[in-house]
């Protein structure tokens, strides 16, 4: 609703235009000289106009960037069911520890005898993530979860090379629902890609991966729990098929945030895996930080690993190893975001194994509580118990001419953010809610009564246009989609 | 001219000489949502049944195109590449023509009457 004040403001929702179309260069926080006129040396390259910089002074730019942070949804706003696949909370206590001085100012060229805490960091890290997961190795080094997912395929492309097989194993198998980075990674690293169909009830078809597994087979990238929130039961006879063929097994770690403490990828029959810190274990991302997608691995795999580790010596001492003739070389310059490893690691610390168990317990106890109120209202994709995420299709709006999107629109209105919608590809209309650990059942309870009370509003035709004109009280109405996809507007002209 | 359909939701029209046209079935165009860009294979390429031959993006997914056929790609639409909003308005549209290789590959696809219960069963 565009409101019918002068300013177009509404109370605190402040309307705020592009930094350049504000302000002027007159007005800057620092008065600086003219300067002296020079004489170019550029050989008539000197530009001959003004850059159109904006001005602001000190308290207009702080206004324009507070301004435009209050038009954002993010999980320090209300609940955020995109979950931590893409981000949750993120406690504060980690970013306390990160900033301690020693680590904070610390310089990655800095003695190693001067930086021991940091070495400790990596260290420790590294043995809590060869608990959890029950793998042999750890490589720290990868910046984010697609830079693991090429890290754990350069390390089975090693093993090939090894193995004298690289040229016959050509293929990577990856199911329908998986992620995107799947396939674009296998690409990268030159493989063929097949797809293997998930079967009705949403899980891996086992038959079909029977099928298309021979001797060309260099490995399937299998995310556990799946895209549908489904747990992948079938793992042990899925590695059977993999290992008889002479193939690896890649777990895309994704979704380990519904396994934390409860069983080890290692027992699952997994080869190859990568986590991300910045999902499972809290690490802040997107606008605010770097990713983090250290690899873990079977001990076959494990001379192949990146450089450098942290080894710990008898007396306690930490020290770098940066030489290793049977690795495949570095991947990311100095020892990876050495940032993210102390926030992880304070995450671990301050919640302990029983700690980080309650966490998938209670992140599984919530998305299957939304998946008990709701299943009678939107339409259940599957009927298997859901772990951490609860995927819906549209059955139930459809049937009323609505359509997934409508929904998403109308939780915006709400003021929570959508649920990943159309995601995965395999289910119709796709609503996949992941409320993660920290919801509290009375938000878990608003969310719930929300989706019913608008479900049991979609029959006559005012409300169905009211859900198609949704959102109305965002800063911005809704987007011609197509339009902004072919004509996004990424720059700014001078009018 | 006789309609053809793949359970992946293209169609292929089969003319003289073996030529063909190919395109997506409204199903696919309503499930795609608004199409906003597709990425054709140029005049020449090889294209196998059941394979993919092309990618088309809408607001919503990337998505293949697989060809119901094998051939050789004769034609690409060029005018849908400059304005792909049109398979929205018109699920006639070709994207493809193409000449048919193994033109006996027909009899694994689907009449218009199979394909509509075909379309059926997946609502239910």
């Amino acid at each position: 609703m565009k409101p019918d004040t002068f300013t177009k403001n509404a109370g605190l929702l402040l309307e705020e235009p592009l930094i350049f179309e504000k302000g002027s260069l007159n007005a800057s926080g620092v008065d600086m000289p003219e300067p002296p006129k020079v004489d170019s040396s550029l050989g008539g390259f000197a530009r001959k106009d003004a850059p159109e910089l904006p001005g602001l002074s000190e308290p207009e730019s702080v206004r324009h960037f507070t301004r435009l942070s209050q038009k954002n949804f993010g999980i320090d706003t209300g609940m955020f069911p995109l979950g931590s696949c893409t981000m949750k909370h993120n406690p504060r206590l980690n970013e306390k520890i990160a900033r301690l001085p020693g680590f904070s100012q610390a310089h990655p060229l800095q003695p190693v005898s001067s930086v021991q805490g940091s070495l400790g960091v990596l260290w420790h890290i590294t043995e809590w993530l060869k608990d959890l997961t029950g793998m042999a190795a750890v490589d720290l080094t990868p910046a984010a979860g697609a830079h693991g997912e090429l890290c754990g395929l350069f390390l089975i492309k090693e093993a090939f090379k090894a193995r004298g097989e690289l040229k016959q194993r050509t293929t990577i198998l990856i199911p329908d629902s998986a992620h995107g980075t799947n396939p674009a990674t296998a690409a990268q690293c030159g493989f063929q890609i097949k797809s293997i169909p998930s079967a009705d009830n949403g899980l891996l078809d086992v038959d079909a991966l029977r099928a298309a597994t021979d001797h060309t087979t260099a490995g399937l990238m299998l995310t556990n729990p799946n895209t549908c929130g489904l747990f992948e039961r079938d793992t042990l006879e899925i590695a059977n098929i993999l290992h008889s063929n002479g193939a690896y097994y890649y777990c895309d770690g994704a979704n380990f945030n519904a396994l934390l403490g409860q069983v080890k990828p290692g027992d699952l029959g997994v080869d190859v895996m990568h986590i991300n810190l910045h999902k499972t274990f809290s690490t802040p991302h997107g606008g605010g930080g770097p990713g983090s997608g250290p690899v873990v691995m079977i001990e076959e795999l494990a001379p192949f690993a990146p450089l450098p580790f942290v080894k710990k010596a008898k007396d306690g001492t930490f020290s770098l190893v940066e030489e290793n003739p049977s690795s495949l070389g570095r991947i990311k310059g100095f020892h990876g975001q050495v940032g993210m490893f102390i926030r992880a690691l304070s995450y671990m610390l301050s919640y302990g194994i029983d700690g980080l168990t309650q966490v998938s317990s209670d992140a599984v106890l919530n998305a299957t509580y939304i998946q008990h109120h709701l299943k009678d209202i939107l339409g259940l994709f599957s009927t298997e118990p859901c772990m951490h995420e609860v995927l819906f299709d549209d059955g139930a709006l459809r049937k009323d001419g609505l359509e997934t999107l409508d929904l998403a629109k109308i939780l915006e209105d709400e003021g929570f953010h959508p649920m990943t919608t159309y995601f995965p590809l395999v289910v119709r209309g796709a609503m996949l809610i992941e409320p993660t650990e920290t919801e509290s059942k009375e938000q878990l309870d608003q969310f719930i009564n929300t989706i019913k009370y608008w479900m049991e509003r979609t029959k006559t035709e005012e409300m169905k246009e009211r859900f198609k004109k949704a959102p109305l009280y965002t800063p911005r109405r809704r987007f011609n989609e197509a339009a902004t996809a072919r004509n996004p507007k990424l720059r700014w002209y001078k009018k | 001219m006789t309609k053809y359909f793949s359970r992946e939701h293209e169609w292929i029209e089969i003319q003289d000489n073996n030529e063909a046209l190919i395109g997506i079935t409204s199903y696919a165009i309503e499930q795609l949502g608004d199409v906003v860009f597709i990425e054709f294979p140029s005049p020449g390429t090889e294209i196998s049944a059941g394979k993919e031959c092309a990618v088309i993006e809408s607001v919503k997914a990337a998505s293949e195109l697989y060809a119901p056929m094998s051939g050789k790609v004769l034609e690409k639409n060029v005018a849908l590449e400059d304005s792909p909003a049109t398979v929205n308005k018109d699920n006639s549209v070709w994207f493809l023509k193409v000449q048919l290789s193994s033109p006996k590959e027909v009899t694994a696809l689907m009449d218009e009457k199979t394909y509509q219960s075909y379309i059926t069963s997946l609502e239910t």
